[in-house]
Order: C-alpha cells, then structure tokens, then sequence
C-alpha cells in the first residue's frame, strides 16, 4: 500500500540474529520535513531497525518505502542514492584520511579520477551552505568529537540526503555541543529536509522532535505528535510498566556512612600519550572510604587515563600515587578489557589472580567461588562452565561486578558500568554500587551518561583537557565545567 | 673500487630487485586493503613453475601469462579462506606457502623426473635502451635490461597514481584503513579485498615467473628462497608506498647483488655469509625503523 | 542434537573431519596423477604401520621430533605467539648438541648426554631469543623475524658443515659422528625407536599438566585468548609472559633438533631436517594445541611421513607429496573451524580466535 504522505515508512519488519528476535514486526512512519525521535531502552532494536533503513542489514521480512515507493537495498550504496544518510553512534570515519577524503569516500568508479582539491572545494561549498564549517585537509583522528560529527553529517549531505538519520548523537557530545546540533537539526528541517533522531534521551526528545515512535522489544508500542504526549506516557511505553525509573533523583544523596579514612589520592600526577601528550595533567585528587566520587568529561578529556591510573593499570609520568593494594576495576569495554569470551566463567573469575598467584591452581575452589558469584550477584547463566562470551551484555556486566568487589576490595573504580544494559541490570548495578560504598569500600565511577552519575555521586569531578576540579554535584554546575566554563 | 665493478654491482643489483618489486609491489595493493599474505611465497614458486610449463609454447610473454594466471590462482585459494571464510591470515598464509612449494617440487618431479637443472629453456635477453643506456654507470645498469625490468618502471607510477588520484584507489585505502567505515560509505571490503589477492597473485606469479624466464632459465624446488617473505619485509620498510616500496626493494638487491660483488672483487668469505645477508639485513631494517606506524590501520584484521 | 553435529562440534571430530578431508584430497590428486591409488594406498600403509619394523623404526621415529617441536609451535600458539621459527630453532639446537657431543665424547653418557640436551636447548632459546627481542622492543612481526632466521639458520648449518666442524676427510659437508657413549640408546632391541620417544612423550605429559594446572600456564593461556583482558583484569605483564613463553618455544624445538642428531643421525649435516620445523605446524594445529593430543598427532604425520617413503619407494609418489598433504591438514582445520564457530562450538584451536 503506498502512501506518499510519509518521507520514510518501514512497515511490519522482522529481523533476527541467530535464535535473537530483534525486530518483531516494528513499524515506523516518518512525515516529510518533521524531525521524528525514535526512543526505546538498550536492546529495544532502534538502532537495528534504522541500520536496515539504510541498507546496512537486510530484513528477513517486511517493507521499506521511501516517498511511497516500495525499495530493496542491496547495500547502503542503494540507500544513499536514494537519498537517505546515516549517522552513527560510533562513527564511521577513516581515521587516516583527510576531511575531503572522507566525504568523497564511495564516489563509484575504479579508475575515476578523485581530484583532491575538487573534493575540498566541495566540503568547503556544503560549509557554507549548511553552516557545518570545516577544514577540509584536517586528518579526521585530529577533530574533535563534535568536529566529526560534523563530518558524518557532512558525508550525508554530500550525497545530497533528504533523509538523515542520526544515532544517538548527544550521546558524546557536552550540553552546550547538544544545544548546537538541534538548533542545527531544527533548521535543516525547516528546509523541508526529514530527520530520524535515534535516542533514549525523553525530555531531549519530547523538547526538540516533531512526532515520536516508541520500540520495546522489537516492536513499536507508541507513536504520535510529541506536543499530544506527555513524559509519563512515553516512559511507560518504553518500560513496559507505569513504575517511574528506579536509579534516585538528580540531588545527591547523603552518603550512608559519614566519609572517613582516604583510601587514595593522587598528587599533582601527570600521564602522557605515546606521542608525549599530557592526557592528564598535574590531577590532585583524594577518594575516602564510604563514598563514590563521581567523575564526568567528554571523550578525551583525560579520564580514560586517569580512571586506569586509580586503579593501578596505568602508571603516572609524573605525581605521588597512592592506591590500595586491593582495587577492583569495571572497564567499559568488558569483552575486551575485563573478560575473556572464550574461557569459562571460572576461569574468568581465576583470571583475577593470574597476575600475581604462584604454583597451582585449585580448579575446583575457583569452581565454587564462581558459583557462588553467580549466585550472590544474579547472574543468569548454564553454571560456572558458561562460557562468557555465551552470557547477555547485562550477565556478564553483573559477573564482572561480583568478581571485582569479591574479597572486599578497597577500592572500586568503574568506567560506564551501564553501559548497553537494559533498565533493570542498570538498576542492579546501580545498587551494587550503592551496597559496596555503605560497607565502606571508596568508589570512583565515570559514566558519560549525566543523569545517572549525578544521581548516585557524593562528589563531582570534572575531566577537561587533562585537567580535573571539583563542582558541586548539580547538572548546571557539571555542564559549565565539561566545556570548561568553572 | 672500479667504475666497472661498481656497474657491475648495480646492475646485478637491479636484476636482483625485479622479482623482489614485482612481488612486493603485489602485496603492497593486499596489504593496503588490510590484508597479510604469507602465502606470497607460494604464488612465487607457483608461478616460477607456471611459467615454465607455458614457456613449453615457445613464447616468453605465454610464459609471463602463465606465471601470472598460475599465481592469481593460488591466490584465490588463498582469498577463498581468509576473505570469504574469514579464518587466521598468518596460518592461512603459511599452508599457502607449504602447498604452493610441496605441489610444485611433487609436480616437477613427477613431469620432469628426479634431475634437478635437465631442463633448459632460453631466458629473455637484456633489451638496452637506446641513448639511455649509454650513460655511464646508470646506463647499463637501468636501462640495459630485460623489458620485465621496464615494465616496473611504469607499474610503479601507475600504482602511485591510482592510489591517490582515483576513486579505486581511495576505495582500497578505506578498506585498509577501517572497513566499516568503508561499509558504511556504500564499499564492499571483500570484493576489494579478493581483486587486490587476485592482483597481488598475479604479480607474485609474474615474479617467480621472472626468476625461470629472465635469470635461471629452469626451475628448481624452492627456488623462490623465502622472497616471498622478503617482499613482506619490503612493504613494512616502504612505508606502504609504492615508490618507497621500490626503494626497498632495490636495496634489498642490492643486498643480494652482494655475492657478485665478493666474486668479482675476490673477497675471501665463506660463500653462505653474502647469500644470509639479505635475510639479516631484513632484519636489522625492521627493528631499526619505526616504519610499523605507517601501517593501515586495519592489516591483519578479519573485517566483519 | 544429531549425530553428525554433535561431531562437529567435538574437537576430535572437527580434527578426524579435516583429516579425512586432507587424506580425500590427495586420493584424488594422486589418482589424476595417474598413479595406482590401489598401490599407492597399500605402499602407504605398509611404510607407516604394516609391520612392526615399519611401526617402531618408521613411524615412531619420525614421530618423536615431531611431537616435540610440535609441542614447541602448540605452547608458542597458546600465547598467541606465531612462531613459524621452530625449523631454524630446531638448528641451531642440533648443532649446538652435535658440538658438545664432539667436544664430550670422552666423558660418559649419563653425563654427556643431558648436556649434550641442554645445549640443544639453549641454543634454540637463544635463536628465538633473536625474534623475541625484535618483537618486544621493535614490535617487529615474529613471523617475518622467525622466517628470516629460518634461512639463517640454513645457512649456518651450511657453513659449520663444510667448515669448522667439517668431518677430518673432508669428503662430505658434514660432521663426525658422536661417540657411542654419546648417543641416546634404542628402547626397544632390534628397532631403531630410541629414548628419545619416551622423552617426548613425557614431556608432552608435563606440558598437558602445566598449561592446566599451574598459574604459569594459565596465564600463557589467558594471554593468547585475551591479551587485553589478562593485562586488566589479571594485572599480567604480557609482554613478560610472551618473551619467556617464545624462549621457551625455542627451547623445545631446540630439544627437537637435539633428539635428532643424538638418536637417529648422530652427526650434523646439511638435510638434517626435511621440514620438521614446519610440519610441527600442522602437529599442532591438528591436536588444538594440546599437549597430549600432540602425542597423536605427531605419530599421525609421522606415520604420514613414513607411509610417504613407502610410497616413493613402491609406487613411485613422489615423497615431497607430504608437505602438500600438511598443508592441507591446516587448511582442513582451519576451514572446519570456522563452520564450527558459525554453529557456535567451543573454542578453537587458533590463536586469538573465540567461539563468540
């Protein structure tokens, strides 16, 4: 049935993965020259279900329209002609290239010729245009984070998109960088252009999008016009409950146990980069045992490195650092840095003292010990021989959290404990950290998500440019010092 | 040292490196879309015997196609398991060596008996350019060779060119670099992937083919002595750059043509010293430059 | 599940799978090389296990360097160490032995020959000590510094066996032969099988018990199946762990080429290995890098190497077929694990691949 009335329509759409149903039947219809949020919690398929918009995946069933004509994308190439653009959460930039490298990257022909001051030409010509200014022979690994970001929408609109569809874009950038991309937003649509917003950010959604659609588990459970919809309302369709979201409110608790003893601190400690950056610079700080310091910065601001230097994994070029023996440490790239997929849970939980134990191992004690992780710390799995690539992001998150604070650790730092877990292993863990610091251990937690650090921190910590001050544990306060303005 | 000697020198030097551009220049194209080829040696010595079976026809340049054709084969195999199956491309690489030499040595036997050198065919003459040769000591030694010589001369501007200055080229560069982002820009990695195997093959054929057609004149078992591996090395000390990469491979020549000069000069050494020196000096350059930044950031990687 | 998938998702069955697919192969390339497969078959089996000559004399004998150097590429491999160095380690090793053999052929063998051993074994830890320390402070590829050496090494065995260590007649490039004193003796009386095999097979015990139950070799394996993990989580040095693992691997083909020359050649000559150094690859990747399944499969392809003799000898196949029968077996492994990781099995036998 077609219906030139929607820019974009996706009608009855089932993808799987394996036996993983990620799409069951999602439906979404976007009206031309409005900007459409698409909301839904981790896992909800939003990202999924736009990725196939853009010819990326293929469906395994269901129908794609574009201005009401039924279309098959072979691959995105077929979606870009078509005049849709993506994009993404992670970027996807060459980062060895330049600016106009970049944007001229899928010009069809094999021996055509790619002259590059016609292609810098070009990013200067869509600059002025659209207002997104940048300098064409800058190497893309040299921007900033909203400089690339920038860049992708840049590639999007070389290819002349009518569509664009963004995934989680305020996800990296600072309130202010925010502020820019909607005004930005806001006036691309009033050229008649469509935008697809991705995001699980309600109040951003509600304040900025025209009509919003609503996927839980695959499916869409609510769409309308955002000024007919109240946040309530929204919340609840993409919870599949009316309970308000578990994880406190944004004024700081009181810390359960009045702060005593400081379990670290560092002093004027220095990090640099293999290319002798300074990525932190002279940081003073000092964690005390009962309380969660709560750290926030925008990516590359130094708390990659200084997160590591807490938890004795990084050493300091330069500084007096003092950390306990005993400190656990949650890493955000879990599958990478804090478990190895192919070995068992038990050898997981083994891997935790291959560094420093001697002699043999006790296999069957490392046996019972990751039983009962598993058992104390809700972990939904076959038993201790799983292997821990085989468990949900939100198992493994919870297993990674129960083998870091067994043997009462210290100290606790955690890098986006959060981070791709559904709202209710979210709120676990969240309380996993709320429990550890009432039994007195010093705990230090990044998170790039405001909201939630703000809602569990005792105390801020600002990351900028290397260097970190204290703020008063307030979103305002917080949002001046990301960019810094102290 | 004379100014013959030095000609000399250069010009065994120059020889020497024409396989070694030729094979390098190959994987150079591979490895800038993000891929090892350790098999390199097998398309090498697959090619050698290619050309010696298609030399049968009487034609040298039968011969080269057949070298080629033989080494784009072996190659595929090779993509077939590391592109399409996405499986280890060292391990990979290395069976692909191990066929190559084993069903190349079991063949020769097979059709040609157990003699080693029986069997002869007429290797290409130097072709000396007119005027250019004549220069002293550069002369003889660029421009008094075979034409597969020539050829490099142009396949290496070519390539520079369309690295920088085409779209294929830009193409093959993404892939290399990040092949999601390629993906993403509408590039599909494993095409570019199999075409630059396929051009890395051929090349690495036309090398071995270069060895039998254009210096021994015969094929024996492993006669390809590791420069398939040393077109590897080659690659890393060119910075992945096709006219650095035929620097490297003239300095690796030059290294070879060592051995004519320790004969010519009567310098008393045991005969394995210059023959090793290649394979150290390969060494002492991967460890003294720090060329492995230059690298394409996704080599090596099985792109999704 | 049925029958067939549950074999493919065994680990032995995803091995018997590539082998069978190999031995397939080379029928068929045998036959369209218009030989007797009928008597290429027969000549096959009677050269490796028709008789007991055959058995202990032919097979077993080529098995032991095999399972040794094959446990030198399966414990490198398990750290993620791609050491394709094991030919040239394996060299050096026999020609440090054959040079303390010479040097102790007075002395008596119980003392001779464990330092005859250990020669052999720092030898080849030293030539791989060279990679090694390319690859940790230069961040060169072990496998190109491996190869590179590899010829090396080729070379160097040339120059000692028609140079210092060339026998006094100089009429062949290559050593004396050791004192009796300083030969392993034969195990079983009348065969050539000799203490060597017995010290394979135990060392490759010890390897299976030491990768499962000490720390040291848990953290081998941790480091190969997730580098970044074990240095975060298990606060591992891993470039500590890789050097001495590489050293270690060297030490064992070192112990390879060692065996030989003092079992089966008793001097040092140029052809001293056909390849075992490569082969070893294959070993080792058909038992999935484990240590006692090294055991059979070094007497697999010796048996293979033996029966390829037997073929040349009574069918006229060339023996260098092997090395395209080794080939494929890695290519076989290779090929079934991927199909197995696609049916989500256990983890495979590469290094840094996950079943995930």
């Amino acid at each position: 049935m077609t219906d030139p009335a929607f820019a974009l329509a996706l009608h009855d759409i089932i993808k799987r993965f394996g036996s993983t149903v990620a799409l069951d039947g999602a439906r979404l219809d976007v009206r031309p020259g409005t900007l459409h949020a698409l909301l839904g919690e981790n896992g909800a398929g939003k990202t999924t279900l736009m990725r196939l918009a853009f010819g990326m995946l293929r469906a395994d069933a269901g129908a794609i329209e574009v201005d009401g004509a039924q279309r098959r994308w072979g691959s995105s190439a077929d979606a870009i002609a078509a005049g849709i653009g993506m994009v993404h959460q992670h970027f996807l930039l060459v980062p060895a290239m330049t600016v106009a490298e970049n944007v001229s990257l899928g010009d069809r022909g094999i021996f055509r010729g790619f002259d590059p001051r016609n292609a810098a030409d070009r990013v200067r010509q869509i600059g002025t245009e659209t207002g997104l200014v940048l300098d064409p022979e800058a190497r893309a690994r040299d921007l900033t984070v909203g400089a690339q970001q920038r860049l992708e929408i840049v590639k999007a609109l070389a290819r002349d998109a009518k569509i664009l569809i963004l995934d989680e874009p305020t996800a990296v950038l600072s309130p202010a960088e925010s502020q820019e991309l909607y005004a930005w937003l806001r006036t691309f649509v009033a050229r008649g252009r469509t935008v697809v917003l991705i995001t699980h950010k309600v109040r951003e959604a509600l304040a900025t999008a025209d009509d919003l659609t609503v996927l839980r588990h695959g499916r869409t459970v609510l769409t309308g016009m955002s000024n007919q919809l109240d946040e309530s309302a929204v919340i609840a369709a993409m919870l599949g409950t009316s309970v308000a979201v578990a994880g406190g409110d944004a004024a700081s608790p009181l810390p359960a146990a009045a702060p005593s003893t400081s379990v670290m601190s560092l002093e004027q400690v220095s990090v640099m980069d293999r290319r002798g950056v300074a990525r932190v610079r002279n940081v003073s700080l000092e964690v005390r045992a009962g309380e969660i310091v709560g750290i926030a910065g925008v990516e590359g601001a130094g708390q990659h490195e200084l997160l590591r230097v807490l938890a004795g994994r990084l050493s300091a070029d330069s500084g007096k650092v003092r950390t306990p023996s005993r400190i656990g440490f949650v890493p955000e790239d879990r599958l990478r840095d804090a478990l190895i997929p192919a070995m068992t849970l038990t050898e997981n939980l083994a891997l935790k003292d291959a560094g420093l134990a001697r002699g043999t191992l006790d296999w069957e004690a490392y046996n019972a010990r990751a039983l009962l992780t598993i058992r104390e710390h809700d972990v939904r799995t076959s038993g201790s021989d799983a292997l821990a690539g085989a468990l949900s992001g939100g198992n493994q998150q919870k297993f990674v959290l129960g083998r870091e604070l067994e043997g009462s650790p210290d100290a606790l730092v955690v890098e986006n404990p959060t981070r791709g877990l559904d709202i209710r292993a979210a709120a676990h863990v969240l309380s996993e950290l709320k429990s550890a610091r009432a039994s007195g251990v010093a705990i230090v937690m990044y998170s790039s998500d405001l909201d939630e650090v703000l809602s569990i921190a005792d105390r801020m910590i600002v990351c900028f440019g290397g260097n970190a001050t204290e703020t008063a544990v307030d979103a305002d306060a917080v949002g001046r010092a990301l960019v810094g303005l102290t | 040292m004379s100014g013959s000697a030095v000609t000399a020198f250069l010009e065994s030097g120059v020889r020497f490196a024409t396989p070694l551009a030729y094979a390098a220049l190959g994987e150079l194209v591979v490895e800038r879309a993000g891929v090892i080829n350790i098999g390199l040696e097998g398309a090498i010595i697959c090619g050698a015997f290619g050309a010696l079976i298609a030399a049968g026809t009487g034609s040298a340049v039968l011969g080269f196609a057949g070298a080629a054709l033989v080494g784009m084969m072996i190659s595929a195999i090779f993509a077939f398991f590391v592109v399409t199956l996405r499986t280890d491309q060292i391990i990979t690489g290395t069976a692909m060596s191990m066929l190559g030499l084993g069903l190349t040595g079991t063949l020769y036997r097979t059709m040609y008996g157990t003699g080693g050198a029986s069997l002869h065919i007429a290797t290409i003459a130097p072709v000396p350019v007119p005027g250019l040769s004549a220069i002293p000591v550069l002369g003889p030694s660029l421009f008094d060779q075979p034409v597969v010589t020539y050829a490099l001369y142009a396949i290496a501007p070519a390539l520079a060119w369309w690295f920088y200055r085409t779209t294929g080229g830009l193409a093959l560069r993404a892939v290399g670099e990040h092949p999601e982002a390629a993906r993403a820009a509408g590039i599909s990695p494993s095409r570019v992937q199999w075409a630059a195997l396929l051009f890395g093959g051929a090349m690495g054929g036309i090398s071995g083919g270069t060895l039998v057609l254009a210096q021994v004149g015969t094929f024996a078992e492993g006669m390809s002595a590791g420069r398939g591996f040393i077109a590897i090395a080659i690659v890393v000390l060119g910075r992945w750059t096709p006219f650095g990469v035929a620097g490297a491979a003239f300095v690796f020549g030059a290294a070879s043509a060592l051995q004519t000069l320790a004969q010519t000069m009567g310098w008393a050494m045991p005969y394995q010293l210059p023959l090793a020196f290649p394979y150290v000096l390969t060494l002492v350059l991967l460890a003294s430059t720090r060329a492995r930044t230059a690298a394409p950031a996704a080599l090596g990687q099985r792109a999704g | 599940m049925s029958v067939l998938a549950r074999i493919v998702r065994s680990q032995i069955g995803a091995s018997a799978i590539a082998a069978l697919l190999a031995l397939a192969i080379v029928a068929l390339v045998v036959a369209a090389g218009g030989y007797d497969i009928a008597r290429a078959a027969s000549a096959l089996w009677n050269g490796s296990v028709g008789s007991s000559y055959s058995f202990f004399s032919g097979t077993l004998v080529r098995a032991t360097p095999l399972i040794i150097v094959g446990l030198a590429v399966a414990v490198a491999f398990q750290a993620g160490v791609l050491n394709i160095g094991a030919e040239g380690q394996l060299l050096a090793g026999a020609a440090a032995t054959v040079a303390a053999g010479l040097a102790l052929s007075a002395w008596p063998g119980w003392l001779s020959i464990p330092i005859e051993l250990a020669a052999g074994m720092l030898a080849g830890a030293a030539w791989a000590s060279v990679a090694a320390v390319l690859k940790r402070s230069f961040g060169v590829l072990e496998v190109i510094s491996t190869l590179m050496l590899n010829f090396v090494a080729l070379y160097m065995v040339s120059y000692l066996v028609r140079g210092p260590l060339e026998e006094p007649t100089h009429t062949y490039p290559e050593t004396l032969r050791l004192a009796e004193s300083a030969r392993l003796p034969v195990i079983i009386p009348g065969q050539r099988l000799h203490l060597g095999f017995t010290l394979a097979v135990l060392l490759a015990i010890v390897a299976w018990w030491f990768m499962r139950s000490t720390v040291a070799g848990f953290r081998i394996r941790a480091v190969g199946a997730g580098p970044a993990a074990a240095a975060s989580a298990g606060r591992v040095s891993v470039d500590r762990v890789v050097f001495r693992t590489f050293l270690a691997s060297g030490a064992l083909a070192g112990l390879g080429g060692a065996v030989q020359v003092t079992g089966v050649t008793y001097k040092l000559c140029e052809l001293i290995s056909p390849g075992y150094g490569y082969t070893a690859i294959a070993v080792a990747l058909l038992a999935r890098l484990n240590p006692l399944a090294v055991i059979v499969a070094g007497i697999f392809f010796g048996a293979l190497e033996a029966g390829g003799a037997g073929m040349q000898r009574d069918a006229g196949v060339p023996s260098g077929f092997v090395y395209v029968i080794e080939a494929l077996v890695i290519l076989g492994v290779l090929a079934v694990d991927r199909v197995r990781t696609y049916a989500g099995a256990r983890s495979a036998a590469v290094p840094g691949e996950s079943a995930a």
